[in-house]
C-alpha cells in the first residue's frame, strides 16, 4: 500500500468516526412507531448516548430518516421529498414492521415497505419495536458508516446529474 | 329524552315521503325517498317541534345484493331536545342524491367522504372531490366490489415528484 492510499484510507477512518457519532434525525413520526421514537429521546433511554438526539425539523441539516410508521399511498410523495431535500451523507432506518414491509396492512392505500421509494440501511421489525429496538437499530446503522470504504459515497450532487 | 315525534310528524307532513318507520331500542329510523330528502330534512331542522339541528354523522352503506344498492344514513341530534334520529336513504348506482349542505353546513366534508369511497354524486354539492384518498386515485375502494389489497397489489410502486414529471 502506498503512503498516499494509506492516509487517505486513515483519513476516511477518521471521516466514518465524526459521522458515526453524530447522526442526527429529520424529525419524522408516522404513526405509532413515532411514539417509540420519542421515548427513545428520553432519560431512560438516552438516545443522546449515541449522538443521535439532535432531531431536527429540517430535513437540510440532517443525516438519518427513521420512518417510524405506516406509509400510504398519499404520504408517498412527501416522503420521497423529504428524503430528496436531505443533503449526502445520509442513512434510513425502516423502523416498524410497516416501515418494512407494509405490516398487517395488505391493503390499497399502504405502501407495502418504504424500500419501495428509498433505500434503505436498516430495518428494525416490531409492532412497535421498543426504543431498545431503535438503539440496537443505530448501533448497527453505526457499525455499517464505521465500515464504509473511501470513495464508495457521491458527496456532492449536481442538478446536472454529476456527482463530485 | 323526550318521546321521538318525528315519525308521526313526517307521515303526517309528508305521507308519500315516508316508507318505513322502525322502532328499535328506544332508536328511531325512517326511510325516506331520495327524491324528497331535502324538503324531509328541512322540516326536521326547522319544525319547532322537533329541531335537528346538528348532524351527527352521514354514512354510506353498500348492499352490493339489493336494489337499489347503497343507503344513506344520516345521524341527527336536537340539542334542544336531546333527541336522535336516524333517516336512511336509497340511492341505485349511477343515481345522484341532493346535497344537504347547505341545511348542515357539517354535511359538506360527509358527504365528500361518501362520494370518496363509495361514488355516490351529491347534486349540488359546493366542492365534491376526493377528500382522503389522492386524487389520482381510480375507483371507490368501500364498494364491495373493490380488491382489498387493490388492483395494482404487488406491484412495484411508482412514486413521481412533481418536478420530475
Amino acid at each position: 500500500m502506498g503512503v498516499e492510499a494509506a492516509a487517505a484510507a486513515s483519513l476516511q477512518e477518521v471521516i466514518n468516526w465524526a459521522r458515526k457519532n453524530s447522526v442526527w434525525p429529520v424529525t419524522f413520526g408516522l404513526a405509532c412507531c413515532a411514539l417509540e421514537m420519542m421515548v427513545a429521546s428520553s432519560s431512560t433511554y438516552d438516545i443522546a448516548r449515541f449522538g443521535s438526539e439532535v432531531f431536527r425539523p429540517s430535513p437540510r441539516q440532517t443525516d438519518l430518516m427513521i420512518v417510524a410508521g405506516t406509509v400510504t399511498k398519499k404520504m408517498a410523495p412527501m416522503l420521497k421529498r423529504i428524503y430528496e431535500q436531505m443533503p449526502e451523507p445520509k442513512w434510513v432506518i425502516a423502523y416498524g414492521a410497516c416501515a418494512c414491509s407494509g405490516g398487517i396492512f395488505q391493503t390499497y392505500n399502504v405502501v407495502q415497505g418504504v424500500d419501495q421509494i428509498i433505500p434503505v440501511d436498516v430495518y428494525v421489525p416490531g409492532c412497535p419495536p421498543r426504543p431498545e429496538g431503535l438503539l440496537k437499530g443505530i448501533i448497527t446503522l453505526q457499525e455499517k458508516i464505521a465500515a464504509e470504504p473511501a470513495g464508495q459515497r457521491n458527496l456532492v450532487s449536481l442538478p446536472w446529474g454529476n456527482n463530485g | 329524552m323526550a318521546k321521538c315525534m318525528a315519525g308521526d310528524l313526517l307521515k303526517e307532513t309528508f305521507p308519500e315521503a315516508v316508507r318505513d318507520i322502525e322502532e328499535f331500542r328506544r332508536e328511531t329510523s325512517i326511510t325516506i325517498d331520495a327524491g324528497k330528502i331535502r324538503e324531509v330534512m328541512t322540516f326536521l331542522k326547522e319544525n319547532e317541534k322537533l329541531c335537528y339541528d346538528l348532524l351527527l354523522d352521514l354514512a354510506g352503506v353498500d348492499f352490493d345484493d339489493r336494489s337499489p344498492r347503497f343507503m344513506i344514513a344520516y345521524l341527527l341530534h336536537s340539542t334542544k331536545f336531546n333527541n336522535k334520529l336516524r333517516i336512511k336513504t336509497t340511492v341505485a348506482e349511477g343515481a345522484s342524491l341532493d346535497t344537504v349542505s347547505d341545511i348542515w353546513i357539517a354535511a359538506d366534508w360527509m358527504e365528500r367522504e361518501v362520494y370518496d369511497l363509495f361514488g355516490i354524486i351529491f347534486n349540488n354539492h359546493p366542492y365534491l372531490r376526493r377528500i382522503l384518498l389522492p386524487e389520482d386515485f381510480v375507483g371507490h375502494p368501500l364498494r364491495k366490489d373493490f380488491p382489498v389489497k387493490g388492483p395494482d397489489f404487488g406491484q412495484p410502486l411508482q412514486v413521481c415528484l412533481e418536478e420530475e414529471r
